[in-house]
């Protein structure tokens, strides 16, 4: 088992253990069974930086076309904008930083060279710094994730926040294997975020099938967004100006040691099956009768 | 004959892998289950029919976590549930009494490095979102999560653009094979089957560093919206939570699930819980009926594979209308108590 060392002050530390009790064949955890102690480098709080994910996709409300060769989604031409749980993410690190719980919000993107867009966007937001990994080609969430990871070795973030899903792929899985690459604890699919800076915890509200539940986490962690955590701000046009002299670092995946052939190939991208036109219907008589005798419904 | 079997995992683990082609014709399938009162609850079942198509003698092992009775009354119901299931496996420890991502995902790993199965499957509702792609990045492979078609063992179909396209997958890495699979494209069978179970309880442990605070529900005596036949969903039209009340008297009349759109929830007519769409939940039933509903792409995600689509609004323009089956133009404030009257009960 991996085991972890919690530093709870500069002078002195405290081994922590899974709890043994409530379980029927107790194993014997000794040092000597240690297979892996990892030691945590927990930042002062009072500096505790925010690493934010923001991605370039078709805007929302295009209405998307499939290429007749059905190699893709057509991108020529259409509206780029900044992937929606993305702004939300943003927005909601930028509200902690201007709670005072954080120093810095770095926006992060990955993705070909007019990703900086989508980076200057969220600089004009009220980012802080940008990094640019210049990757081209598929890029599926494993690679992502792995070049995220090799960012936050870097940067050393107290609080990692992405969208929880991009609008084009709609995966839903970069940060949670962002989560489990780093070991840190998740909180997806966020409707509230409360951070407790002084226990050094967060609580994250979730929407999940039966409601909402809620979890709290220990930072350093991940969070994913879901629709209703924030209302995102609007680039100001001041901003937009202040944002063209904000720093972007760029990497390339080579630089940060991560390799992106992938485990996965797209065979063909098609168009969904199409449904039979409908009829309009003039009275609720017609449409009671036309659902209980044609479409034998009720 | 399905065999309950304890978990022993050793201290030293040897992580096996193996290219998928190279084990073509031995496909093994690990579902991660859950359970609810004793009893595997349906979407298990989903994931245990999706596993039949990745290939011939695909022989389905369930893992079941968490502690107590209702798990050992879980595992003996999913030893017997379904023909397909062949071994239950069970993680009993107070750290899986929530389902927490972070002891799941590492329970998985482990079952994994111990077992080697060539395919791990659940099901795409917000347990698998949560777990299946953080047990990935603790294997290192990726995942192909929210398939609505299987076409062997390595190739998958998946929506993109919220279901406005489908991009087919071939899955070219070592095993094992992880994939979520929607409920909905893969309906589970009523099946009674026969069984003998021996169980034996087991010990796993798993880091914490996230706790479970609490869940906010609402108790309703209508019908699951994943899984039920006929659903009636309001949209902002409704204007307030006090309207809303139509929408699940009708539900009730027709023994329905309430559905909701993203607006709706926002403006607070209903808990999130309700939301159908690209975001929310997916919904496939025989019959929808959306009322004030405008129809936006995100939207019809949750519910384009409804059999039967019905609209009401006032709208003639609305884009819901493009994709119901019959449409009515009127003002649901009017429709909608027309239709209390004249419906017959459930």
């Amino acid at each position: 088992f991996d085991q972890e060392k919690k530093i709870k002050n500069r002078e002195s530390f405290s081994f922590w253990i899974p709890s043994q009790s409530n379980v029927c064949c107790p194993f014997k955890l000794t040092l000597s069974s240690l297979i892996v102690a990892r030691v945590e480098h927990l930042s002062p709080p009072a500096k505790m930086k925010i690493m934010v994910a923001v991605k370039r996709v078709i805007d929302y409300a295009v209405k998307i076309r499939v290429k007749p060769d059905k190699s893709g989604v057509e991108t020529q031409n259409v509206k780029m904008s900044m992937n929606p749980f993305c702004e939300i993410a943003l927005e909601e690190a930028l509200r902690i930083k201007e709670a005072g719980l954080a120093s810095e919000v770095v926006a992060v993107t990955i993705g070909p060279k007019q990703s900086i867009d989508t980076l200057r966007t969220g600089l004009a937001m009220g980012a802080d710094r940008g990094i640019h990994v210049e990757a081209t080609g598929d890029l599926f969430p494993l690679a992502v994730a792995k070049l995220f990871k090799a960012l936050v070795e870097i940067e050393k973030p107290g609080l990692i926040i992405l969208g929880k899903q991009a609008i084009d792929n709609d995966c839903n899985q970069t940060g949670q294997m962002v989560a489990g690459l780093l070991g840190w604890p998740q909180g997806t699919f966020a409707s509230k975020v409360v951070l407790d800076k002084e226990k050094q915890e967060v609580m994250v509200d979730r929407e999940v099938d039966g409601g909402l539940e809620t979890v709290c986490l220990n930072l350093p962690a991940v969070i994913t967004t879901d629709l209703r955590l924030n209302q995102p701000r609007y680039a100001t046009l001041p901003n937009i100006m202040k944002a063209k002299s904000k720093p972007v670092k760029k990497y390339t995946p080579e630089e940060l040691n991560v390799g992106t052939k992938s485990d996965l190939e797209v065979v063909e991208i098609t168009e969904p099956p199409k449904r039979k036109a409908g009829v309009l219907v003039s009275s609720v008589d017609e449409l009671i009768d036309k659902l209980r005798n044609e479409a034998h419904v009720i | 004959m399905a065999i309950v079997r304890a978990l022993r995992v050793p201290l030293r683990l040897r992580p096996r892998f193996s290219s998928l082609s190279s084990i073509a014709g031995s496909i093994s399938t690990l579902v991660i289950g859950e359970h609810e009162g004793g009893a595997v609850k349906a979407p298990t079942l989903s994931a245990v029919e999706a596993a039949k198509y990745l290939g011939e003698g695909n022989s389905v092992s369930v893992l079941l976590a968490g502690t107590g009775s209702s798990l050992q009354d879980a595992a003996e119901h999913a030893a017997s549930c379904h023909p397909s299931i062949s071994q239950v496996i069970v993680a009993d420890s107070d750290h899986f009494v929530h389902h927490l991502a972070e002891p799941w995902a590492r329970l998985v790993q482990l079952v994994q490095q111990r077992e080697g199965y060539s395919h791990i499957v659940t099901v795409s509702n917000s347990f698998g979102k949560n777990v299946l792609p953080r047990a990935a990045a603790l294997l290192d492979v990726s995942p192909i999560t929210d398939v609505v078609s299987i076409s062997g063992p390595n190739q998958f179909v998946r929506p993109i653009y919220a279901g406005n396209a489908l991009s087919t997958v071939r899955y070219t890495g070592n095993s094992p094979c992880l994939l979520s699979v929607r409920s909905t494209s893969f309906p589970e069978p009523t099946v009674a089957a026969d069984f003998r179970a021996e169980k034996a309880p087991i010990s796993q442990d798993s880091i914490r560093k996230s706790r479970y605070v609490k869940l906010t529900s609402q108790e309703t005596e209508r019908p699951d919206l994943g899984n039920a036949k006929v659903v009636v969903t309001g949209g902002r039209a409704l204007k307030s939570a006090e309207n809303f009340k139509m929408i699940e008297k009708l539900a009730e009349k027709l023994g329905a699930a309430v559905g909701a759109t993203r607006a709706a929830v926002d403006a607070g007519f209903v808990p999130n819980d309700l939301q159908v769409g690209q975001t929310g939940k997916i919904v496939a039933p025989e019959l929808y009926l959306a009322f004030g509903v405008s129809g936006a792409i995100q939207h019809v995600a949750g519910m384009r594979d409804s059999k039967v689509i019905v609209a009401v609004n006032k709208d003639s323009d609305a884009p819901i209308f493009k994709v119901a089956d019959y449409g009515l133009v009127g003002d649901l404030f009017e429709v909608i108590p027309e239709l209390l009257e004249k419906l017959p009960e459930k």
